[in-house]
């Protein structure tokens, strides 16, 4: 049974294609983190990926900066119901990254500066879908966005781009991480609203 | 947390707040309750079926099927001028929820609690101050409660009476002008201001800050410096960078 506001659409925003379901568009940058800010500096940053049999494959700043750098245009959207349209990105590409892992985990765990965790299906970081981000609008990505860099993985909702990255844990099988232990849906599609359990 | 598919609700009160916030309170079909601190997503749909979704921290916690929130406009927004301005008791709209599972206090939990709210940020630590009491570990909380005015402020007049009954102690902090007689500053707390009205890191308190992005921001870092851990400090933050 369908249920009516009175009264209500007088303000209605206009709908675009590229906005999936239950999503409104923003001109800003919300930020949303669980805890304060972690404040790291590159010359101390690191970021390592841990394959299923343990072992370790570690890159410091100069080193990624040192990698193939794309640039990445992309929409992106929050489980809270924003969506941020044509943003622009510079990062590394987790194809690039894996070129020096050997695998046959189907999933990740991302980990974060300030123990922050999220998990995603391998196949969602590979193919030119995900990147280690650096640079947000031409600019140093800043910390209260994550910076220094964050996972990017724009075809899912944006809990899913961990902010501070320092790693990803390949994994045989999945397991919930900070958000998806606490409701969050364990894959987190947009376009198919999987926003809660 | 329990989240379920869309209910349907109705308005069953609307008061002003302030003059730019009301609190709502909506009648929940098979509403299962909810914890202190938790959200909800709110669904408007427009006669000719144009939806709009949005999420919203709920004031009331506990059992039974009627719910509060606290709704601030938005300048510019399409659905808090509609909450604030023209929905009226009786009419429909539909709740997902409960929602989240983090920015919860529950009884029996941690204490103490200190609690730092920036405008309508005090919408879910009201609900966590409102369960304190219940538990009766009111004296283990304590609100800082940051307003630009005391006009500005949502639920000031329960906030005052429940402190003085015996509930959670408020601090007021204003940032533009304050009552008349008022002794403190005017303006952003500075560390030791902030210090001054919260439990110290050596009583290991649990933190809840909630408010506009560049609040929360100062805030959680201002708490670092003075030495909470981060871990216990929970933040929800609204609104654009």
């Amino acid at each position: 049974m369908a249920v009516f506001s009175r009264g209500f659409g007088a303000r209605r925003r206009d709908t675009d294609p590229h906005l999936p379901p239950g999503q409104y568009l923003t001109e800003d940058f919300p930020v949303l983190s669980a805890g304060p800010t972690p404040r790291i500096d590159t010359d101390e940053w690191s970021f390592s990926i841990r394959n299923e049999h343990g072992e370790v494959v570690s890159w410091d700043w100069a080193q990624l900066m040192d990698m193939s750098i794309e640039d990445v245009s992309t929409d992106i959207h929050c489980v809270t119901r924003w969506s941020k349209l044509g943003t622009s990105w510079r990062g590394v590409s987790i194809d690039t990254l894996m070129a020096q892992v050997e695998t046959d985990a189907q999933f990740a765990m991302a980990h974060s500066y300030g123990g922050y965790t999220t998990n995603i299906p391998f196949e969602d970081l590979l193919d030119g879908k995900a990147w280690v981000a650096f640079e947000f609008d031409g600019e140093p990505l800043d910390p209260e966005h994550g910076g220094p860099a964050r996972l990017l993985v724009p075809h899912l909702y944006f809990w899913k781009s961990a902010k501070w990255v320092n790693g990803l844990v390949l994994m045989d099988e999945d397991a919930p991480g900070f958000w998806e232990q606490n409701g969050y849906n364990m894959h987190g599609d947009p376009w198919t609203e999987e926003r809660y359990w | 947390m329990i989240v379920g598919g869309w209910r349907p609700a109705e308005v069953v009160d609307v008061v002003d707040a302030s003059s730019h916030a009301r609190v709502l309170r909506v009648r929940v079909t098979d509403w299962p309750g909810n914890d202190a601190g938790q959200h909800i997503d709110i669904r408007l749909t427009a006669e000719d079926g144009y939806q709009a979704e949005r999420s919203y921290s709920v004031g009331s916690y506990g059992a039974g099927d009627i719910i509060e929130l606290a709704v601030d406009e938005v300048p510019d927004g399409e659905v808090s001028p509609y909450l604030v301005r023209d929905v009226a008791v009786g009419d429909q709209l539909e709740v997902k929820g409960p929602l989240g599972g983090y920015f919860v206090w529950r009884a029996g939990g941690v204490v103490p609690v200190q609690l730092i709210a920036g405008g309508s940020g005090i919408v879910p630590l009201r609900a966590i101050a409102r369960a304190m009491s219940d538990a009766g570990v009111a004296a283990s909380g304590r609100l800082l409660y940051f307003v630009r005015t005391p006009e500005d402020a949502i639920y000031r007049d329960e906030l005052t009476r429940d402190a003085e009954a015996g509930g959670v102690p408020v601090t007021w902090a204003y940032t533009r002008g304050a009552p008349d007689g008022w002794q403190g500053r005017v303006g952003r707390l500075d560390d030791s201001g902030i210090a001054a009205a919260s439990w110290r890191p050596d009583d290991e308190p649990l933190v809840f800050v909630c408010g506009p992005t560049r609040f929360v921001e100062h805030v959680a870092d201002t708490l670092v410096r003075l030495g909470h851990p981060a871990s216990s400090i929970r933040t929800e933050r609204f609104g654009g960078a």
